[in-house]
């Protein structure tokens, strides 16, 4: 056993050599392979964590969103209509839900004004979210106006600041009294724009939805399931399309390593040539030739997985914020919660191992079986 | 090979290049398996910030992340109008970067039953 691990410890030895007379060569490839994992392992990580805690976050969500549509538009509900939904068997609680957008010329931002439904806030002040605390420069206390649809400006004192850890749910929001949304959006008492409904038996929710659509023909039940799937969805789709555009740079590396790994350059024929002439067995030079693709591409692996951890959760995923953000001008600062699938970071260990490591080995067989007279010529 | 196995090998122990790479990857390793102890750490540590989510989710009855807040279709993705986004032509994406990258609703995009070749009366 010593004799076997002396024996592979002289083979690394002679193949970080090898290694080493084409420095430059052998280091860029390290670097590509490096950047290519990380950029993989980092899509990997940043989707997976962030289609957990959206799932986990969303959990909490209403049952069921009811809205009502007009002419194929979502439209306010009308006076009356939250109490005709109490005839429908199963609905355990429902409650109509104030909500809507402003946008804020100042810093041409969309704002998410709404009346929470536990929390009562005084007449004259709200509660804002820490991105758009942070966009206008806004602390409690401070005094800030806006101008309503009707055109008419109404001034509001901040009285709290929604923590900055719950960004990721709160950033725009606004939180005001019932009074002063339907004042400043002009909403007549008795309108809602949806209501919020939960179900005594989860079972149920899909009948209750059912009834709901049978019963009130013009309205749109959104399901709980149906905002999970939404974003589940949304996630798979922008994973893909960040491997797409990956998968060129991925296509262009795969085309250096094949042709690195594969295609032998006459000074390594040469080299073949001259260690089995002085006595080097076929299997000698294919576990050398292993030894260099095994060492490559584990270290690459082990860089880069490194750097794309650090990068997702320690460094808040700095390199995906301009593709996430669009043209938001509020985005929310948000740290995600480290959650690792084991079988995903297997199965990038074997893809971006393996291939390299086997692609090494087919050329140098090829050229080992060879006699050392022709090699060397 | 035997040959270079027993021969007397000039390098010391320290100078052996196959030690330094020995413990460079050793360390990397141990990095990499630091990384599955350091996210066990972030988690029971982001676990406080991640209930106070939760509970805000459930007292305002929230709906969405606010992940994009460009236009009222990609702030509220999962309570817009269905035909908001994609107003123009089902494979017409609009004008915000979001909607290069959230698909258009399956129905939009859902082809005709292909009737043709069932036909008994060509048209």
């Amino acid at each position: 056993m010593h004799a076997w691990i002396a024996k592979q410890q002289y083979l690394i030895d002679f193949t970080l050599s090898s290694l080493a007379r084409r420095k430059a060569k052998n280091f860029g490839l390290l670097l590509v392979y490096t950047l290519i994992v990380f950029l993989l392992a980092s899509v990997m990580l940043f989707t997976h964590a962030l289609r957990h805690e959206a799932a986990h976050l969303l959990e909490g969500a209403p049952e069921v969103v009811l809205q009502r549509m007009v002419a194929g538009r979502h439209d306010l509900i009308p006076p009356g209509y939250l109490e005709r939904l109490g005839r429908i068997r199963g609905v355990q609680h429902k409650e109509g839900r104030l909500w809507g957008y402003y946008y804020d010329p100042v810093v041409k931002a969309n704002y998410t004004f709404m009346v929470p439904g536990k929390e009562n806030i005084a007449t004259g002040t709200l509660v804002v979210g820490a991105g758009l605390a942070r966009a206008r420069g806004l602390a409690v206390g401070n005094v800030i106006s806006f101008r309503s649809y009707a055109g008419n400006l109404f001034p509001f004192s901040v009285a709290r600041i929604l923590p900055q850890d719950s960004e990721l749910v709160s950033a725009d929001l606004v939180l005001m009294s019932e009074g002063d949304f339907r004042r400043f959006f002009d909403i007549a008492p008795g309108y809602f724009t949806d209501i919020a409904l939960s179900v005594a038996n989860p079972l149920e929710v899909r009948n209750v939805a059912t009834k709901l659509a049978q019963q009130f023909p013009d309205s749109r039940p959104i399901l709980r399931e149906e905002i999970l799937r939404t974003y589940e969805s949304i996630f798979n789709w922008r994973e893909g399309i960040v491997l797409a555009l990956a998968s060129l740079a991925i296509l262009a590396f795969a085309i250096f390593a094949w042709e690195k790994a594969s295609g032998l350059s006459a000074e390594e024929k040469r080299e073949i040539g001259i260690l089995k002439a002085i006595g080097w067995e076929t299997g000698d030079v294919i576990k050398m030739k292993f030894w260099e693709g095994a060492l490559v591409s584990l270290a690459a692996f082990l860089i880069g997985y490194v750097a794309a951890y650090l990068h997702v959760f320690r460094f808040s995923s700095a390199l995906f914020t301009p593709v996430l953000k669009g043209w938001a001008v509020l985005y929310p600062r948000f740290e995600l919660t480290p959650v690792i699938d084991g079988f995903q970071v297997a199965t990038l260990f074997f893809f971006t191992v393996f291939p390299y490591a086997a692609a090494t080995l087919v050329p140098i067989w090829r050229a080992a079986i060879t006699d050392p007279d022709s090699v060397m010529r | 090979m035997s040959a270079i196995v027993c021969s007397t090998n000039p390098m010391t122990t320290s100078t052996r290049p196959s030690y330094f790479v020995i413990i460079v990857l050793t360390c990397a390793s141990a990095v990499f398996i630091a990384t599955f102890g350091d996210a066990l750490f972030l988690r029971s540590r982001r676990d406080a910030a991640l209930g106070q989510m939760r509970e805000m989710v459930t007292q305002l009855q929230l709906t969405d992340l606010c992940l994009f807040t460009e236009a009222r279709y990609t702030r509220h993705l999962s309570q817009a109008d269905l035909h908001s986004a994609f107003q123009d032509h089902p494979h017409g994406l609009e004008h915000f970067p979001t909607g290069s990258l959230v698909p258009p609703p399956a129905h939009l995009t859902a082809t005709h039953a292909r009737l043709d070749s069932q036909t008994a009366v060509p048209d």
